[in-house]
């Protein structure tokens, strides 16, 4: 039976790794997601999970520690923000190389310098060519959820997953969220049966080789068809989540995209405030839609651009920038992801929130009436704008 | 077990021939010794930092690691990779999913241990794994080349601490990181080299390997090469 309940994103997140009850977690404090790993050594000192926590010396430790335990057969997860996933770059590379299942929780935040600790999502999207799976949450809810559905997801597709949402405004926001039951989760999440692992008793293994060239090149290609297959996984175990909970995840969602003529697409919690903006536009008869992708990694380079096709004008909001004198990655990927499918709208990227600058339902609508413009005349005379920054 | 040549000598080796370390080098023999200390039925597993004896002993498809499972991640993180699969293994035995002793082992070169490993090395030492750390130490980074680690003794001329016409090598002094991991309060600390006492190697890798709580041991390695 489902548990309604009022958690902050953290809280709801710790309550789902409560529930997986994992082998080992391995943490270091950072602020937003500090949090989580506060509350889950609270649960490990009242003994209310199994899982040896390991309290590390630093977030490059913190995955190589996470490595060594799903290296070793256990269930494994870690939670980390901003520097810290920044200082965890070579061993994400590394976890994802030796096909480990980890669910990483990161609670999105901005990189330094300057320094700040608010939210923007220049952390996971620096680390996006890592080889770990990423799926997006706008809400409590659905990092809740999210984090329940990773574990499975890693462990089919031998893939290391992020679980990403927004420091502080969900990370610290209370909302009212509906739990499993602690047996369900269990049942949902079953048992890992890893295939080959350190210690199995009955036979030895030798993980992390070095690879000369041509065995690189093929274990690579392996890493890439995983990351491909992914998506099947991903939509197997959100069908099931699905039956246990009628709640629906797909690769994307899709919000009153069906006969727009305006669209945005936008990641995590501003797609909550967009979708107030896209309501009040429909209410003035303007046919605006949006799109918020769950999972970044894969992309779902056939599935949004067929979504994108009846559109007049397109804005992709970025939470971060490339630095590249260009755009942002949701904009060039999904751009070139467009152009692979022979699809020429009209699109602009949009900046925008760096450092936690809010963003507000007017802010939105200012992006709308611009593609208002653009779809008038079909021009785009800039690529890139920096919200509230210039006109 | 009082110490016999004779029967350490028949026991299966765990690390063996055809990795591709340079004739005569000292961390081949090293390791081997060191691991000769393990019980014959107990597991082991093996992490390993980037260096020569990683590079040189598992090359795809082939390891030298044998009756032991060996895991190699990255250059300074053995220690914290170890200590991953050290608290894992206690779910795993309490689930009834393995059965066997297993021994936790990390190895890393001087580089690995006393530069760019040092804090994984000394977060775990202060977490108090059961594990073992062993460095083996030949005074510099051989795998890319003989540059200067803080091992390197004084004066020595290195790749980046070259003898020159105003400089007579290497302008800094040793490292004692034996010293630095008794001030870690952990049970057991020995340094040794491997030529001239075999004895001396076995019974310090037992003591380390079967003492409980984390232990460390340095081994000195020559390399003929650097
Ligand atoms: C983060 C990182 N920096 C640098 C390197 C390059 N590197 C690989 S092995 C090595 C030196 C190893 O020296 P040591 O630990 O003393 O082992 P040895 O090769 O001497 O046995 C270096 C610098 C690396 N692999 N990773
Ligand atoms: S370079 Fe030195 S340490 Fe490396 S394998 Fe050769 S002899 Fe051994
Ligand atoms: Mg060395």
């Amino acid at each position: 039976m489902a548990i309604r309940e009022r958690l902050s994103g953290n809280e709801a997140v710790a309550t789902a790794m409560k529930q997986i009850n994992p082998d080992t977690v391995a943490a270091y404090p950072i602020t937003p997601s500090t949090e989580v790993p506060q509350y889950f050594s609270n649960f490990v000192a009242n003994g209310d999970v199994k899982t040896e926590f390991i309290a590390v010396e630093s977030e490059h430790s913190a995955m190589s520690a996470c490595i060594g335990a799903s290296a070793a057969g256990g269930r494994v997860m870690s939670a980390t923000s901003s520097q810290g996933l920044a200082y965890m770059f070579e061993m994400l590379y590394v976890a994802a190389g030796l096909r480990l299942p980890i669910t990483l929780i990161c609670g999105n935040r901005a990189l330094s310098a300057p320094l700040n600790i608010h939210n923007d999502h220049s952390d996971s999207m620096g680390v996006r060519d890592a080889g770990f799976i990423q799926l997006y949450c706008e809400n409590n809810q659905e990092a809740y959820d999210n984090t329940i559905m990773a574990v499975k997801i890693a462990e089919k597709a031998n893939l290391p997953v992020m679980v990403c949402y927004d420091g502080f405004i969900t990370s610290h926001s209370v909302e009212n969220i509906m739990l499993l039951e602690t047996e369900e989760v269990q049942k949902f999440v079953g048992e890992r049966k890893p295939t080959q692992y350190l210690l199995d008793d009955e036979r030895n293994i030798s993980m992390g080789p070095m690879d000369l060239q041509k065995y690189y090149f093929e274990h690579r290609k392996q890493l890439a068809d995983a990351m491909r297959g992914a998506k099947t996984i991903i939509e197997e175990v959100s069908e099931e989540f699905y039956k246990l909970t009628g709640r629906k995840y797909e690769l994307f969602e899709n919000y009153k995209m069906d006969d727009a003529d305006l669209g945005i697409v936008v990641l995590n919690s501003t797609a909550g405030t967009a979708k107030d903006a896209v309501d009040e536009l429909r209410r003035n008869g303007i046919k605006a839609g949006l799109i918020k992708p769950r999972t970044f990694r894969p992309l779902p380079y056939k599935e949004i651009p067929e979504k994108l096709k009846n559109l007049k004008a397109l804005a992709i909001l970025d939470k971060c920038d490339s630095v590249n004198g260009y755009a942002a990655p949701l904009f060039t990927e999904l751009t070139s992801a467009m152009y692979s499918s022979g699809l020429t709208v009209p699109t602009v990227d949009y900046i925008y929130g760096l450092g936690g600058v809010d963003v507000k339902v007017d802010d939105i609508i200012q992006i709308y009436k611009k593609l208002n413009e653009i779809a008038k005349t079909g021009n785009v005379e800039k690529t890139t704008y920096y919200l509230g920054m210039e006109n | 077990m009082a110490y016999s040549l004779k029967e350490s000598v028949a026991k299966e080796a765990r690390f063996v021939s055809g990795h591709r370390m340079c004739a005569g080098c000292g961390a081949p023999p090293a390791i081997r010794n060191v691991l000769n200390a393990l019980k014959e039925e107990d597991n082991a597993v093996i992490s390993c930092a980037t260096g020569c004896l990683e590079v040189s002993s598992c090359i795809y498809p082939y390891t030298s690691w044998n009756k032991v499972s060996f895991i190699h991640t990255a250059f300074e993180c053995a220690a914290a990779t170890l200590s991953g699969a050290e608290k894992t293994y206690y779910n795993l035995k309490k689930a009834g999913k393995i059965k066997k002793t297993t021994k936790f082992i990390a190895i890393g070169g001087d580089g690995g241990t006393l530069d760019i490993g040092l804090q994984s090395l000394s977060g775990a030492m202060e977490r108090g794994h059961d594990i073992t750390y062993v460095c083996y130490d030949n005074g510099a980074y051989m795998n890319t080349g003989t540059q200067r680690s803080s091992s390197t003794p004084h004066f020595a001329d290195t790749t980046t601490s070259p003898a020159g016409k105003v400089s007579p090598g290497k302008a800094q002094k040793r490292k004692d990181l034996t010293e630095i991991m008794v001030k870690h309060n952990i049970p057991y600390v020995a340094q040794t080299a491997l030529f001239g006492n075999l004895q001396d190697i076995y019974t310090k890798s037992e003591k380390a390997i079967y003492t409980e709580g984390p232990t460390f041991l340095a081994v000195f390695s020559p390399c003929p090469r650097g």
